[in-house]
């Protein structure tokens, strides 16, 4: 299915949580926020939510800034 | 002498906050941090860059350091608001550092959008300072606004030029119930010296130490000249003359008859 990764289309392999999809990206869910359609993902919640086709997912860190 | 910051119901001795930002290299970041003694720290959120295998900055920032995440990014109230409820579900505590800019040129902070987020964020329990102009009926509405500290800027974004905007700054100091944090602009340790003697509470210096051909160094250096300001302003400068006042005693006695 195609959803939308910080602003670019890309094709997953479904059914997939956002738990999983991290992982696939070698990403540590405590270092990242997660925002689905513009709601906030508890951390807690990552491993229960599924990813559907269209989805607006947002990955996002701390990185250095004044 | 007992002297503190206190922002957020947090006490703080050192007043020197330091910003995270273009560094040549993030592993330089506990270095600094150790040299200037910042107790608070700015960062920004940005998305995670998926093809490259980007350095998280959290690893290298001591966890008794108050984040103060900035909304760097946002061009008004909506924007900002976004992304400091991201950055408080990024688990760093819920200080935010309003940044709402819509000018490419002077990277000038928009007042109107900020005064908006700052009343929408306190009331959602964020500890709140905006950056801006330091332009007094601003800061009265950021006060109403339930604002934590006000952070005006004394020259524009990563000039170093120092502060430009002193006899604005200065009205904060005199008349703003809150700390006022100069922000932006600060060059040289003698600029934040200037602002700390003053009045200002604390001063925020990002550039001007990570330009520095020896960040680490610098660091130390504007932890030094803040220091410095900070007691030059608790101990009640001299009054400034015209005329000179000799500070040695005239006993005249070459000349007396």
């Amino acid at each position: 299915m195609v959803i939308t990764l910080n602003g670019e289309e890309e094709t997953v392999k479904g059914p997939i949580t956002l738990f999983e999809l991290l992982a696939e990206k070698r990403l540590k869910p405590e270092s990242v926020v997660v925002e689905l359609n513009l709601d906030i993902i508890d951390k807690d919640k990552l491993h229960d939510i599924k990813i559907r086709e269209r989805d607006v997912i947002e990955i996002l860190r701390f990185v250095g800034g004044g | 002498m007992d002297d503190y910051l206190e922002i957020g119901g947090r006490k703080f001795t050192n007043r020197l906050f330091t910003g995270t930002g273009k560094y040549p290299s993030d592993e330089l970041i506990p270095d600094i941090i150790n040299a200037s003694g910042s107790e608070v720290i700015t960062v920004a959120l940005r998305r995670v860059d998926m093809d490259s295998e980007t350095d998280n900055v959290m690893k290298h920032i001591p966890e008794h350091i108050q984040l103060l995440p900035n909304t760097s990014g946002a061009r008004n109230a909506s924007e900002a608001v976004r992304i400091a409820k991201l950055a408080r579900a990024a688990g760093c505590g819920n200080w935010i550092k309003i940044e709402v800019i819509s000018d490419n040129k002077y990277l000038l902070p928009d007042g109107h959008e900020t005064v908006k987020a700052t009343e929408i964020l306190a009331k959602d329990g964020f500890v709140v300072l905006p950056y801006i102009n330091p332009d007094f009926i601003i800061a009265k509405q950021l006060v109403s606004a339930g604002a934590a500290a006000v952070m005006p800027l004394g020259a524009p974004i990563g000039t170093n030029r120092g502060l430009q905007t002193r006899e604005m700054i200065q009205i904060l100091i005199d008349e703003i119930p809150l700390p006022i944090v100069v922000d932006a602009g600060i060059g040289k340790p003698s600029h934040a010296c200037e602002a700390m003697e003053m009045g200002a509470a604390a001063c925020l210096v990002n550039t001007a130490i990570a330009s520095a051909d020896n960040p680490v160094v610098m660091a130390r250096a504007f932890s030094n000249a803040i220091k410095a300001g900070r007691d030059a302003y608790l101990s009640g400068m001299g009054v400034v003359h015209q005329l000179a006042r000799a500070s040695s005693p005239l006993t005249g006695f070459l000349r007396d008859a």
